[in-house]
């Protein structure tokens, strides 16, 4: 079903580009489109706990999916103007080039590749990630060195299965890898004992650990093999939605920097410090020039909160997945999440 | 050329007459359809290219040379991730043959089994063979792939406590290991008596069915015919020394080393594909059989021919006329099945072409042509194939 989806997908975008009708013309409309359609599309992962996923009322959640609402609290002021799109590994990026969604918002990993030949744009990194490899605790392996020989389920389509040639070759082992389509498949394979090993990005592995009938049978390994900067894509020719993306993205990291959170957002409004009346539109046009309104950092922050609240609700110590920050602290915190200003 | 029209007696000039040739006529119509055709197919590449460079989408064939960069666990060729997407292509089109070609042979062994069993006149036979056309044939194909994988297979021990038979053949819940054989250079004899073996077969086929023919005498040839093709080269491998090394599948580590190891993705979709399609191949059997005239069977039958002689003889070349159309269908239908292989990690083409490279290149258009392209001529070739076997079998008129 998902195939033949994916295939009438392609047919109708390689007949639309064929014919030369405009299929998503590259040019400044994305953000027309969605105040007409009245809702932002937003691609997302088919269950990732976390990142994005249903809950049981199928009111989707996660740290990719509070970049769709953010986006959404900005331009409509109401976060669940959104309707949220699963997409697999394998039919994401044709979904974003053929216009059916407006915003990938999908833990993909940013690559040269992506950027420059898929006729897509990643907007900015939301979330700093590394490859590892869950394995049951019985096989007492403690190391990723000590895979040599194993049997490697990996999900097609992604980077993780590019790494995991890369590391066995580099490290002069050899392994076996099967790739499913859809995560669930890889996890139903790994936990039936097809594969020795699981590989996948280390915050998806803690999110499907949490699957897994007894998760205290398994363990993630110390080495992370490769650098997995998540970001949310955009279609390639639209530099106002571009922008727009991106700096929703940077206004969250710049509230946290601020210290405006959704508890705070009120007070801070009164604020006399420059920076903050920048942030939240008392002072400049700095949304106008966006194409939204003045007060779209306050939109954002107080329907979805700044990215360190978003960051513990989902992923975090406030979550069940429980990672903690990492590289993803802000850059006066000893991280790497650093956002330009706002002015 | 110069022609008479019909009745007013009038000369036709010569250029009229060759516009008006109602053969010269639908030639051209033809011609300036299929011009227009090719300029309209033309276009639409042209325009599809500019669009995708206007979108920065990459296009053309170029990255068949680019290196893949994934590994790929079960390949007739050798492959390693340094290798070129053209050639992981070529894994993932051969698993598809592979798959599809022992899939067609099992389910037409299996197929005219449970077709002829359906009309046995043993009870049981008939009634088992009943219900297995009438359970296979109804459940989705799908669910039975996974179910054969997760719920058969799945289910197998882990290579370290793998079934053992013998200990040389492994079953676990990572495949079948098998020793694997190496074959020495004394090998050539075996080959050689083989060879021998079957033609010797040959020659005495012909032989026996002259004499039948002449004179009407049964000469049994089958004993005869298992001597020269088995014993003739087993006794050569026997006397040249036993030239074969057998490589003998041991664990280390996570895994067996050494032998050959049957990957449980295969045997789940090989299973899966020729026991669905068998059971249809089996309703087509069964049609054709039932659709040769009973005087048939009551003249073989007066003629004093056995039971099996009177189905080899009579009753299955009549039937094949009428089973071989509808078992193309079949044939057909298990090998585009056969990229339902997606669903389990199996490597055929649709997943390691039309879904791994189509993913890592972002090259849609080009990969879903060339994938259709691919399972096009897989088909037509089979339809041409039987197409020549139904003339063989086909009624010759005279």
């Amino acid at each position: 079903m998902k195939r033949a989806v994916r295939m009438l997908g392609t047919t109708i975008l390689g007949a639309a580009l064929a014919l030369g009708l405009s299929v998503a013309a590259p040019s400044a409309q994305t953000l027309k489109k969605v105040q007409d359609r009245g809702a932002l599309m937003c691609g997302v992962s088919q269950g990732l706990p976390g990142f994005s996923s249903p809950d049981d009322k199928g009111n989707w959640t996660g740290f990719d999916v509070d970049v769709c609402r953010a986006i959404a609290a900005a331009i409509f002021n109401d976060p669940a103007k959104v309707k949220f799109l699963p997409l697999s590994a394998k039919d994401r990026f044709i979904a974003l080039q053929s216009g059916e969604i407006d915003v990938l918002a999908r833990n993909s990993t940013w690559t040269s590749s992506r950027d420059s030949s898929q006729g897509i744009t990643f907007t900015a990194v939301n979330y700093y990630d590394g490859q590892g490899f869950m394995v049951r605790k019985s096989l007492k392996v403690n190391s990723a060195l000590e895979l040599n020989g194993a049997s490697v389920c990996v999900q097609t389509g992604t980077t993780s299965e590019l790494n995991l040639a890369d590391y066995f070759r580099a490290n002069n082992m050899k392994y076996e890898v099967i790739a499913f389509v859809t995560a669930d498949e890889t996890v139903k394979a790994y936990e039936a004992g097809r594969c020795d090993a699981f590989g996948t990005d280390v915050s998806q592995l803690y999110a499907e650990k949490l699957k897994l009938s007894n998760p205290g049978d398994h363990v993630i390994l110390p080495e992370i093999i490769s650098k997995e900067p998540l970001a949310p894509a955009v279609r390639r020719g639209d530099d106002q939605w571009l922008a727009l993306v991106k700096w929703v993205q940077f206004a969250m990291l710049d509230a946290e920097e601020l210290g405006v959170s959704s508890k705070t957002v009120d007070e801070a409004l009164k604020s006399p410090q420059p920076e903050i009346k920048r942030l939240l539109g008392t002072e400049g046009t700095y949304g106008e020039q966006l194409g939204l309104t003045k007060d779209w950092v306050v939109r954002i922050v107080k329907h979805v909160g700044n990215y360190g609240e978003a960051y513990d609700r989902n992923v975090g110590t406030g979550s069940k997945l429980g990672i903690s920050r990492g590289l993803n602290r802000l850059w006066t915190k000893g991280g790497i999440q650093y956002a330009p200003p706002i002015r | 050329m110069r022609r008479r029209s019909g009745n007013d007696g009038v000369e036709t000039p010569p250029l009229a007459a060759v516009i008006y040739n109602p053969q010269v006529r639908s030639a051209l119509y033809q011609l300036v359809l299929v011009l227009a055709l090719v300029w309209l197919g033309y276009q639409f590449a042209l325009n599809a290219a500019a669009n995708l460079g206007a979108r920065n989408i990459a296009s053309g064939l170029g990255f068949f040379h680019n290196s893949a960069g994934f590994g790929i666990n079960f390949s007739l060729i050798p492959y390693d991730e340094t290798d070129t997407y053209g050639r992981a292509f070529l894994v993932g089109l051969l698993n598809t043959l592979l798959v599809s070609g022992v899939g067609i042979v099992l389910a037409t062994l299996l197929g005219f089994m449970v077709g002829i069993g359906r009309l046995s006149s043993n009870w049981l036979v008939a009634r088992i063979a009943g219900g297995y056309v009438e359970l296979i044939r109804n459940l989705p194909l799908l669910f039975q792939i996974l179910f054969w994988y997760l719920a058969v297979l799945g289910t197998l021990p882990g290579p370290r406590q793998s079934l053992s038979i013998f200990g040389t053949i492994f079953i676990n819940n990572r495949g079948f290991v098998v020793p694997a054989f190496r074959l020495e250079e004394g090998f050539v004899y075996v080959w050689a008596a083989l060879v021998l073996g079957v033609l010797a077969t040959i020659a005495l086929g012909l032989w026996a069915r002259r004499v039948r023919e002449r004179t009407g005498r049964m000469i049994p040839i089958l004993w005869k015919a298992a001597a020269l093709i088995l014993g003739l080269p087993l006794a050569t491998f026997l006397a040249a020394g036993l030239p074969i090394e057998v490589d003998l599948p041991r664990i280390q580590g996570f895994n067996f080393i050494g032998g050959t190891r049957i990957v449980p993705e295969f045997v789940a979709l090989l299973i899966a594909l020729s026991t669905y399609t068998a059971s249809f191949i089996a309703e087509v059997v069964r049609a054709g059989i039932l659709a040769v005239p009973r005087g048939q069977s009551e003249a073989g039958l007066a003629l004093g021919l056995r039971r099996g002689q009177l189905l080899r003889l009579v009753l299955i070349p009549q039937a094949l006329r009428i089973i071989v159309p509808p078992l193309t269908n079949q044939y057909l239908n298990l090998t585009k099945n056969s990229s339902l292989a997606v669903a389990i990690g199996y490597p055929d083409l649709f997943a390691v072409f039309a879904g791994t490279t189509l993913n890592q290149t972002g090259q849609a258009i080009e990969i879903i042509a060339i994938t259709m392209a691919v399972y096009l001529s897989l088909s037509l070739v089979t339809s041409v194939l039987m197409n020549w076997y139904n003339s063989r079998v086909g009624l010759v008129d005279r």
